[in-house]
């Protein structure tokens, strides 16, 4: 996949284009700032009710632990645990037959979508991480990272961790060719995805082999990973085998995406007149 | 568009066979009809919609089928969240497994029932944003009963098993010495509790009127709320079980009576009688959420698009 600059300025001007979308429903926005302050407040006070009973649980203090809420309920969005970036729309197009005019356009359809996800995923980390992250760290007692290198680290395991989001995404988006509803799909693909991103509960407290399979699956590198980069697990020679780890899930599935496409192109005729 | 075909298809059907008895004259906005009337009339639209959404679900089976096991699995994920936590620990709260069980399966039970009859109000906002709530209003059945009845989901029907299935497990892994009073308290506790949580499914919708865009504040109330029930209030902080108790009364969904049946107190030291008012608090909450969709339907301006 060459890029030359004509190319990158078109996927930039995608990627901005679905940022400006995003941000155009403000009230929707903090409405769902509110809603997840709200579920990060309860999920909180569980959390405290755990780590009372059981301090130190899957390597982590208390307040680690309720910054791992917080970071959750932060990057929800962001890393569209639960779905609801673009793969819907793409569906929708698969199901009406408007993807053939997307195939027809002189843009590789992966690298588009890819683009304006990743214009989403700035926006609602910058709209929807912050606000509940601060409340969060004003209202309990967080581990936050006292230097810059571990912020930005972070942000870099969040980058990659909604590149693999993407992937697996676009895999579940392409299944609209054969089933035209992908809906079932789509829900099965939330609940891996929700599960095994640790998101329900940290895959460090998953107990035995759950917890060495669940670690090792792309879904961890959506939340557990960036939380554990966040919260100073990983350092050095091991930060760099994170971001392997991460990167190299995301190659497989990208590149499973773009043979799945091509299969799809090949094979299955465009309803509509 | 075929979405709303399908509702026309739907449509000339009440008057024909009624001949007239409910007749257009009981424009949607609620003109001074006989309110019981008025009632079943709102019910057999809501029968009809829902029973044409099933339909319409059923042409694509396996579609259905695998969204029906999702939300069964999609609300068991959150009962595994709790069954790895007790792998680690043997009480949350000073609660053991089958009582945080049993919380769990009346809590989701009650929610599932809601959910599943009135779960589609969270799609009021979009309507009212695209303009196409303008065809509820013309047609001659309550409001209300068409946008609850809108894409009536069966397959919510996973969530409801699910819940039942772990109150049944609870049922049978506690070791309680029943009472008539208590075994009484178990179905008027689901019964109630769907009901308060309708009333807040319908005050959320009242709600969207004013802020058309904001749903997702809706989800802070209903899911939020089916969350925080699953777990012990002994487990929140004094003034989250306040506000769950006085503002938002979820806490008698199944905090209140289900802390009764466990033979537990209540943390804010309120009477044990106060377990049987559920049914009296869920009568409330539905006219205080009536009243509020009324209002909220009263205030409502086309986009005129």
């Amino acid at each position: 996949m060459f890029v030359g600059t004509g190319r990158f300025r078109l996927y930039a001007a995608v990627a901005a284009g679905s940022f400006r979308r995003f941000a155009t429903y403000r009230i929707a926005t903090v409405a769902g700032v509110f809603t997840n302050t709200v579920f990060g407040v309860i999920l909180t006070y569980t959390y405290i009710a755990l780590w009372d009973e059981k301090p130190g649980l899957g390597g982590y203090d208390q307040a680690q632990a309720l910054t791992y809420v917080w970071l959750g309920q932060a990057l929800l969005t962001t890393v569209a645990v639960m779905g609801g970036g673009f793969e819907d729309e793409l569906m929708a197009r698969i199901r009406t037959g408007d993807v053939a005019i997307d195939l027809y356009r002189p843009a590789d359809l992966q690298a588009w979508w890819l683009a304006g996800d990743l214009g989403r995923a700035v926006f609602q980390l910058l709209a929807r991480g912050v606000a509940p992250m601060a409340f969060g760290g004003l209202c309990f007692q967080l581990a936050l990272p006292g230097d810059v290198l571990t912020w930005l680290a972070a942000t870099v395991a969040v980058l990659l961790g909604v590149v693999v989001s993407f992937a697996l995404r676009f895999l579940v988006a392409l299944s609209a060719f054969w089933l035209l509803d992908g809906a079932g799909v789509a829900q099965i693909a939330w609940l891996a995805s929700l599960f095994f991103s640790g998101m329900l509960l940290p895959l460090n407290v998953f107990p035995g082999a759950l917890g060495e399979i669940a670690r090792a699956l792309p879904w961890s590198a959506l939340i557990q990973v960036p939380a554990d980069v966040f919260l100073g697990k990983h350092r050095g020679a091991d930060l760099l085998a994170t971001y392997a780890f991460q990167a190299g899930w995301a190659v497989v599935l990208l590149t499973a995406g773009r043979l799945l496409q091509a299969v799809a192109t090949r094979r299955v005729v465009v309803q509509g007149g | 568009m075929a979405e709303l075909l399908r509702h026309d298809q739907e449509g000339p059907a009440p008057t024909g066979r009624t001949g007239g008895r409910a007749g257009p004259r009981g424009l949607a906005d609620g003109a001074p009809d006989r309110p019981l009337a008025r009632a079943r009339d709102g019910l057999r639209a809501y029968r009809m919609i829902s029973a044409m959404w099933i339909r319409s679900t059923m042409a694509y089976r396996a579609s259905f089928a695998m969204t029906a096991l999702g939300n069964f699995a999609a609300t068991a994920l959150d009962f595994a969240a709790i069954l790895l936590m007790f792998s680690q620990v043997d009480a949350l709260g000073g609660y053991r497994l089958p009582e945080v069980a049993f919380l769990y399966g009346a809590a989701a039970t009650a929610f599932g029932l809601a959910d599943l009859a009135i779960g589609s109000m969270d799609r009021l906002g979009r309507r009212v944003r695209d303009g196409t709530l303008d065809t509820l209003l013309v047609r001659p059945a309550p409001v209300l009963a068409q946008v609850a009845a809108d894409r009536f989901a069966l397959r919510r029907l996973g969530r409801v098993t699910q819940g039942a299935l772990i109150l049944g497990y609870a049922l049978v892994a506690l070791d309680l010495t029943w009472t008539p009073l208590k075994v009484l308290l178990i179905p008027l506790m689901l019964v109630s509790g769907a009901a308060i949580f309708m009333a807040v499914f319908v005050a959320g919708g009242a709600f969207q009127f004013l802020a058309q865009d904001a749903s997702e504040v809706q989800n802070a109330f209903t899911y939020g709320g089916n969350t925080l029930l699953q777990y012990p209030p002994s487990v929140f902080g004094k003034d989250l079980v306040r506000g769950a108790t006085f503002l938002v009364p979820i806490a008698f969904v199944n905090w209140l009576p289900g802390l009764y049946v466990l033979g537990r107190p209540y943390p804010l030291g309120l009477p044990s009688w106060a377990a049987f008012t559920p049914p009296l608090v869920a009568v409330a909450c539905c006219a205080l959420a009536g009243l509020a969709w009324r209002a909220g339907l009263r205030s409502y301006r086309s986009t005129g698009s």
